[in-house]
């Protein structure tokens, strides 16, 4: 495939091949990160339909929207759907998987096939779990915590369970092709010192995925296996533990956290010096939190556990390493404040977005000292307090990179730019929506209202009404850049190689890119963020 | 009920204020946090908003500042560490003398039973001033046992023990939760707990019908399954005395020493084999099977009954399980 065909309009990859074999079987990351970008938006806004769900039920104390039965389901899958087959694999196999070859000045990833493979397999799982969805669903929690999956519930555990060990492969592949080409792959010039931020934050990630998912993937086989063929694992009265299970469990779904969260730190840092002209404040410092997230994650995990029945000396050892654990993403947030400092900011959509992300990561970390602290998680512990604490974590902090991100990228992977004013707005309406939605559920959990609750006592009908109007108000803010994305891929101004003047490898090709990458491999010989060699763009800001 | 003050529930225990105290702090000190660094944003994104012909200024980094804002915030976490640790550890560790309430969670109900023999579902009475200790086990799936009035919370696993225990300090009636997940009616597994004056409680007590203490009911079952003409208060018997191990350590086979407390009496009872105390034989039966949680509590209260004297607040108790040592 000959790549470099400067024409009328230049060959890139979206224009190279047209057809949907070309599609379907191509291993070029940017395609394949475009696969990945309408899968994830696909089950997102099935998730996003089932939390609206669950909203609308609590806008009354009394269950009178759906059954309890259905309501159960709807938070399991809502919550299934949108950590397995959305915040996963979002900002990674989207944006990562388009950007990492292009940061490093590769041509593709290491692995070109494994990578459409593990499109294919989370293809696969995502088919098991909507045939899951629309044969019965399941309602377990995404936790699946046993004896509940394994010996009582009556809904489709085995399906739910195949179909997440799927998609743990799908992750544990990309994880695998990260590693490989930032190790290898890596341009002549591009040393670990010259690395975006993205990368390292990514590299970190990847980590995860790769020691991470398999523990995931061995405690879901068990629970088909305790289930399907009456092995005493988990289940007392067949000899097993329960809370062997929630070791297990946690021991991934704890750096699971990591995984959502570690990328939209990534996209935060360039982003950041992006807007602000600036390298990074503290670039190793940045870079090495990102590492010893990854590493102190492995040893916070029963900080889910400390009413679930273990000893007091260990609840005691994982609050200590949850509270170190917490230094690094402090560092974050103080380097990137700090990069501000004396930098040239400008307000446009991504930067909006990471404006939104240190606020709403910053209350989801600090709220989680709360729950780190022993004496205080007894009584928040499975109350709205958790809810309301990981989903500004998970939808404040990874949602809000994953769309800051898309719209910093945007340019570069359409070719086209996104109509700033709608994006502004979107992004204003997400953190108003956002706020509305999950602050009223922190006062909600210290009253004492437990989570997964059908029904709920009337004193908590206010905070549970301030929160359903929030939540339409965030599905405004989601549906918005959907449309406007979608506009703009035919609409859109044409945006030129290096639209925000940024630095970086990926804009110094073509936008978009072309097949492989560069039309010769680059060399790099300056230091990363080197904003001080880049002219600003000619206006301020970006208007349509 | 929680017309007091909108954002926290009531405080009607002993440890409720603890809990609130580190609470307000933490919500204090986030507050000053989140105020510091929105501003810092603030006045950054206006004094340095983009300018034609204002280059930004190129700052390295600086170790002196990174090593102050990691060690001093870290500083702060162990101080919160500390004080969460203190809190947790007087809440896991019930005083002595506590009245103890057996709780079995079942889906979707609570059964309580005190030691005067009173049981109640999904309601639980209990005076002011009084420590309760609550031994709670699951009949199926985990539950949890969450009172928001009191702060306390602890899950409620099938197939073993735990513990939380209370001093409630103000009367009135409060919610009790299950605040674990436990399938289609996990929300309608509530129940309230209702704290009376002492005097009122007397009255509560002997209004009910109840058929004697737990220990006594354990006492009967003890006999009605045989367990006494092994379980013999002299010497004599193929199997241990049970008088005065509750509590103590016991010296087993495999040469492990355990202590004597509740769940290993309850594994003794169902899978013996695992736990024999050293010199004597394998042969007891299991029963696993054959002995409900309910039935379970009873004799694991009525053991328990053979040397904690009834003292303290618990009170009525009368003197250990007399009449049961049959020759």
């Amino acid at each position: 495939m000959a790549t470099v065909a400067i024409s009328a309009e230049r060959e890139n990859y979206l224009n190279q091949e047209y057809g949907i074999r070309s599609w379907l079987l191509t291993t070029d990351h940017k395609r394949i990160a475009l696969l990945y970008l309408a899968s994830i938006t696909f089950f997102f806004f099935i998730g996003g339909f089932f939390a609206l769900l669950i909203r609308l039920e609590l806008l009354t104390p009394a269950g009178d929207l759906v059954q309890a039965d259905t309501y159960n389901k709807l938070f399991s899958m809502h919550g299934q759907v949108m950590i397995f087959f959305f915040l996963i694999p979002s900002i990674p196999a989207v944006l990562g998987n388009f950007l990492v070859p292009l940061m490093v000045g590769a041509k593709d990833l290491a692995f070109p096939r494994i990578n459409l493979l593990s499109w294919y397999l989370y293809i696969i799982a995502g088919t098991i779990y909507i045939i899951c969805i629309v044969t019965g669903g399941v309602d377990t929690g995404w936790t699946f915590y046993t004896p509940f999956s394994t010996a009582f519930s009556n809904t489709k555990v085995i399906e739910a369970g195949i179909s997440i060990f799927i998609a743990g492969f799908s992750s544990i592949l990309t994880g695998l092709n990260f590693v490989v080409t930032i190790h290898r792959m890596r341009a002549p010039g591009m040393t670990w010192s010259r690395l975006p931020l993205f990368i390292w934050a990514m590299y970190a990630t990847s980590i995860i995925q790769l020691l991470g998912t398999p523990v995931l993937a061995i405690t879901l086989l068990l629970v088909v296996f305790e289930r399907a063929f009456n092995l005493g694992i988990f289940d007392p009265t067949r000899g097993g533990d329960p809370l062997l299970f929630q070791h297990l469990f946690w021991f991934y779904s704890h750096p699971a956290v990591y995984i959502m969260i570690l990328p939209a730190m990534a996209v935060e840092s360039e982003i950041v010096a992006c807007f602000t002209r600036k390298r990074i404040f503290g670039y190793n410092f940045v870079a090495m939190s990102s590492i010893a997230i990854a590493v102190f994650g492995f040893v916070v995990w029963a900080h889910h556990m400390f009413v679930a029945g273990i000893s007091l000396y260990s609840a005691l050892v994982f609050s200590i390493l949850s509270y170190l654990v917490a230094v690094p993403s402090a560092i974050k947030v103080f380097n990137w404040t700090a990069t501000m400092y004396k930098g040239s900011i400008s307000f446009t959509t991504p930067m909006l977005y990471a404006f939104g992300f240190i606020g709403l990561f910053t209350m989801g970390g600090l709220t989680g000292l709360f729950l780190a602290c022993l004496g205080v998680d007894v009584h928040v512990h499975d109350t709205y307090f958790v809810i309301a604490h990981f989903h500004y974590i998970m939808v404040g902090g990874a949602v809000m990179g994953y769309l800051g991100g898309l719209h910093f990228w945007w340019p570069k992977i359409s070719g086209r730019m996104y109509p700033e004013g709608w994006g502004r707005l979107a992004a204003l309406l997400v953190f108003a929506g956002f706020n509305l939605t999950f602050f009223p559920q922190f006062i909600l959990g210290y009253m004492g209202m437990p989570r997964r609750y059908w029904q709920y006592p009337p004193e908590f009908q206010v905070l549970n009404v301030l929160s359903t109007a929030g939540s339409t108000i965030l599905a405004i803010g989601y549906v918005l850049p959907m449309v406007y994305f979608l506009w703009s891929m035919r609409y859109g101004k044409i945006a030129s190689d290096n639209p925000w003047g940024a630095a970086g490898l990926e804009w110094k090709t073509a936008s978009p890119p072309p097949t492989f990458n560069f039309d010769e491999e680059p060399e790099v010989t300056w230091e990363a963020y080197n904003y001080e060699q880049i002219p600003a763009p000619a206006e301020v800001n970006v208007e349509r | 009920m929680f017309d007091n003050f909108p954002l926290w529930p009531v405080r009607a225990s002993a440890g409720a204020a603890n809990v609130d105290a580190l609470y307000i702090f933490l919500v204090a000190l986030s507050a000053l946090m989140c105020v510091a660094i929105f501003t810092m944003i603030l006045v950054f994104a206006t004094m340095y908003r983009r300018r034609r012909g204002v280059e930004a200024e190129q700052i390295e980094g600086s170790s002196a500042l990174e090593i102050t804002w990691s060690v001093i915030p870290l500083g702060i976490f162990m101080v919160i560490f500390l004080w969460g640790a203190v809190i947790y550890f007087h809440e896991r560790t019930p005083p002595r003398g506590a009245a103890e309430v057996y709780v079995v969670g079942k889906q979707w109900m609570w059964k309580l039973q005190h030691e005067e023999g009173q049981r109640e579902i999904n309601e639980l009475h209990v005076p002011v001033g009084r420590d309760v200790k609550l031994i709670m086990t699951s009949q199926d799936v985990i539950h949890s046992f969450y009172i928001p009035a009191f702060r306390i919370k602890q899950d409620v696993l099938p197939g073993r023990y735990t513990t939380a225990w209370f001093r409630a300090t103000r009367p009135g009636v409060y919610h009790l939760f299950c605040s674990q997940y436990c399938g289609t009616m996990h929300s309608g597994m509530i129940g309230q707990v209702v704290v009376m004056e002492p005097a009122q409680y007397q009255a509560w007590l002997s209004g009910g019908g109840s058929s004697g203490s737990l220990a006594a009911s354990g006492d009967s079952l003890f006999q009605q399954l045989g367990c006494s003409t092994c379980h013999r208060s002299d010497s004599q018997g193929r199997g241990p005395n049970l008088v005065g191990i509750f509590g103590k350590p016991v010296h087993l086979e495999d040469g492990r020493t355990v202590m004597v407390d509740e769940n290993y009496l309850r594994q003794c009872i169902l899978s013996p084999g695992t736990n024999i105390p050293s010199g004597f034989k394998p042969i007891m039966p299991v029963f696993q099977g054959l002995v409900g949680e309910e039935q379970l509590t009873a004799l694991v209260a009525y053991i328990k009954s053979l040397t904690l004297a009834p003292s303290g607040a618990a009170g009525k108790l009368t003197a250990a399980g007399t009449g049961s040592q049959n020759p």
